[in-house]
């Protein structure tokens, strides 16, 4: 069993960063996520691991230096909060179409503009349909826990180096600010020059040797052909992310007949709804995707012909309930309830939509 | 004609070469008009790893903008930043991988209009990099609006009446500003429009990337530049007006020398 802690979501994302062996973290300080880097700064883990750790001036200087970071190999990331994530954009949609990997968290809060500190789960969209221009997708992990937040770090950076994609690990202000107690890994070697070699010396530009031909990060190309080569190559690679890397939860959902669908904190929430509906006899459920892009379609699917309805419950004027009645395609009853402007809701009230919105009475 | 073919045959032989293309720079067409000053300055830098011996271990970080391009150019590693962002993605490349020389290589709407930011934090936080600044004073590749070094009373697709005052504000003099920062160590004016200023031009680039080999802080290279296709003039009218026109605004030689040492910072007492 590796060291327990009671630890802050925010602060173990630090934690984790430094604990799996990331090569350098770039950010700017944000509310409710500065957590991160003060964290960071506070450790010094450039003289232990040799992790580079900077304050840049903006959000767009941090993901360019990102960029410039993983083009050359390295395990990087960066974090932010919903509007910090917005000037990001420009940078995110360079690192898809340059196809690097790298990990961004998102500790969302209320918007638009600049809205509000309180939690939030208004950039699901932004998140799973890409964000910035052009076609690309992030593969986006919900964390519902502080624990989740320590281990989405080190399979971020599997998955975002499995694809040569970003990955963003799309939390919320509540997972970033509240404690619980958490088991962190061990310290974890950074990748070696030989691990390095092995792992991205086909593409990195780490100096061009005599042995091989010059490597060039980019996402321009002007020839339309091979441009759409390289679109086509990359939604092939989305496909994949579907195929093999969706990931979910359920709870009570063998004998369900109503299905709560929720992710990061709002699953907490409806874990609670859950037993107080089992408790007065309604056979409901909770299907928590912790993977928002892949979304768990198939797995969703598969229940709508077999239950009464689906109620999605987002802290949003209704985002994933869009993917989950593609998903459902018309097969059950969809159905959303949120609160906005960083108010959540308690299980009874979700409880209460339950019912006038699926049940009835 | 075969008593030219003769002479040639006389003329080139390996004791006469006085000048060969250097073997950083791939053997591509540029995509550059005659008579533009990038062409000239790739092969300087080009040059300059050549003599250093550091194509393996130098970076190059190309802008958007004419010469978004440069990768297919000089065979080093490259990084091909969004516009303005190259000095962050240059902070990026080097942080990590701080036994490298990394370069960035930007024009005038690259590194003093959209990337203003990121240049000055990046010379501000004396981030151990060389940043090549080509100033032609207008926009190239979208097709010749103006630039924030266009001068006054300069016409340009979106100054079709002149640069004005009241309307657009002034040229930005951003190598003098560069100057003043404290994480500056050498910060330098050229320009490439005759024989002397390209081995003068050459002369500072070299020293650029030496100084920036002792990691004393940014090395930065003004190149100011012709844009004959932007202006619609000659090459010949384009080297005279430069010379007339903005030699008086943006002045050559050193601006600052010595590391940024040579800078007194502010401390806190006690």
């Amino acid at each position: 069993m590796g060291e327990l802690r009671l630890m802050k979501g925010n602060e173990v994302i630090a934690e984790a960063a430094i604990r799996c062996g990331c090569d350098g973290y770039f950010g700017y300080p944000i509310t409710p996520q500065s957590e991160v880097m003060e964290s960071l700064m506070a450790q010094r883990p450039w003289e232990t691991t040799g992790m580079v750790v900077l304050q840049a001036e903006s959000e767009i200087a941090s993901i360019h230096m990102v960029y410039g970071a993983a083009g050359c190999g390295k395990r990087v990331m960066t974090s932010s909060s919903s509007p910090g994530i917005s000037l990001m954009a420009e940078g995110i949609s360079y690192i898809a179409g340059s196809e690097l990997p790298c990990v961004i968290v998102n500790v969302q809060r209320g918007g638009p503009g600049l809205g509000t500190i309180q939690p939030s789960q208004a950039d699901y969209n932004q998140a799973t349909k890409g964000g910035g221009h052009g076609d690309y997708s992030l593969l986006v992990l919900a964390p519902s826990s502080v624990q989740e937040m320590n281990d989405f770090v080190g399979l971020g950076f599997e998955l975002a180096f499995k694809y040569r994609n970003p990955v963003m690990i799309l939390a919320d202000g509540v997972i970033g600010q509240m404690m619980e107690k958490v088991e962190l890994m061990d310290q974890q070697p950074r990748w070696s020059d030989q691990q390095l070699k092995e792992i991205t010396g086909s593409w990195a530009t780490s100096g061009k040797s005599k042995d091989r031909n010059k490597h060039v990060i980019t996402s321009l190309e002007m020839d339309s052909h091979i441009m759409e080569e390289n679109n086509l190559r990359l939604q092939a690679k989305y496909q994949r992310m579907k195929e093999e890397d969706v990931r979910y939860e359920l709870i009570d959902c063998e004998d369900a007949e109503y299905v709560l669908v929720a992710f990061g904190c709002a699953a907490r929430i409806c874990q609670k709804t859950v037993q107080l509906a089992r408790a007065k006899g309604y056979k409901v459920g909770l299907l928590r995707p912790i993977t928002l892009f892949p979304f768990p379609e198939r797995v969703i699917a598969e229940m709508a012909p077999k239950i009464k309805g689906f109620l999605t419950v987002e802290f949003n004027a209704g985002q994933m309930v869009n993917d989950v009645k593609l998903a459902a395609n018309g097969q059950t009853k969809v159905e959303y309830f949120g609160r906005m402007g960083g108010i959540l809701p308690s299980p009874d009230e979700v409880e209460k939509a339950l019912h006038q919105k699926l049940i009835g009475g | 004609m075969s008593e030219i073919a003769e002479r040639l045959k006389s003329i080139i032989r390996p004791e006469n070469q006085v000048y060969k293309k250097s073997s950083v720079l791939n053997d591509v067409t540029m995509h550059y008009c005659p008579g533009c000053s990038h062409g000239v300055v790739h092969k300087l830098i080009a040059d300059v790893i050549e003599e250093l011996g550091i194509q393996d271990q130098t970076i190059g970080v190309s802008p958007v903008g004419c010469a978004v391009f440069a990768y297919n150019y000089i065979d080093i590693d490259w990084s091909e930043a969004a516009h303005g962002r190259a000095p962050a993605v240059a902070t990026g490349i080097k942080r990590i991988m701080p036994e490298k020389t990394v370069f960035t290589y930007q024009g005038d709407g690259d590194l003093a209009a959209i990337g203003t930011a990121e240049t000055m934090h990046a010379v501000n936080r004396g981030e151990n990099i060389v940043m090549i600044f080509i100033n032609n004073a207008i926009y190239g590749m979208t097709g010749g609006q103006m630039a924030p070094t266009t001068l006054l009373g300069q016409v340009t697709s979106t100054t079709p009446y002149g640069r004005n005052v009241d309307l657009n504000g002034y040229p930005l003099k951003i190598t003098e500003l560069i100057a003043q920062l404290p994480g500056a160590a050498y910060v330098t004016r050229q320009s490439v429009h005759t024989a002397g200023a390209v081995r003068k031009a050459r002369k500072a680039i070299k020293k650029a990337f030496e100084l920036s080999q002792k990691n004393i802080g940014t090395c930065f290279v003004e190149v100011v530049s012709t844009c004959n296709s932007g202006w619609k003039m000659t090459p010949v009218e384009s080297n005279d007006w430069m010379v007339k026109q903005m030699f008086p605004l943006f002045p050559l030689g050193d601006l600052k020398d010595g590391g940024k040492e040579a800078t007194e910072p502010f401390q806190m007492k006690g």
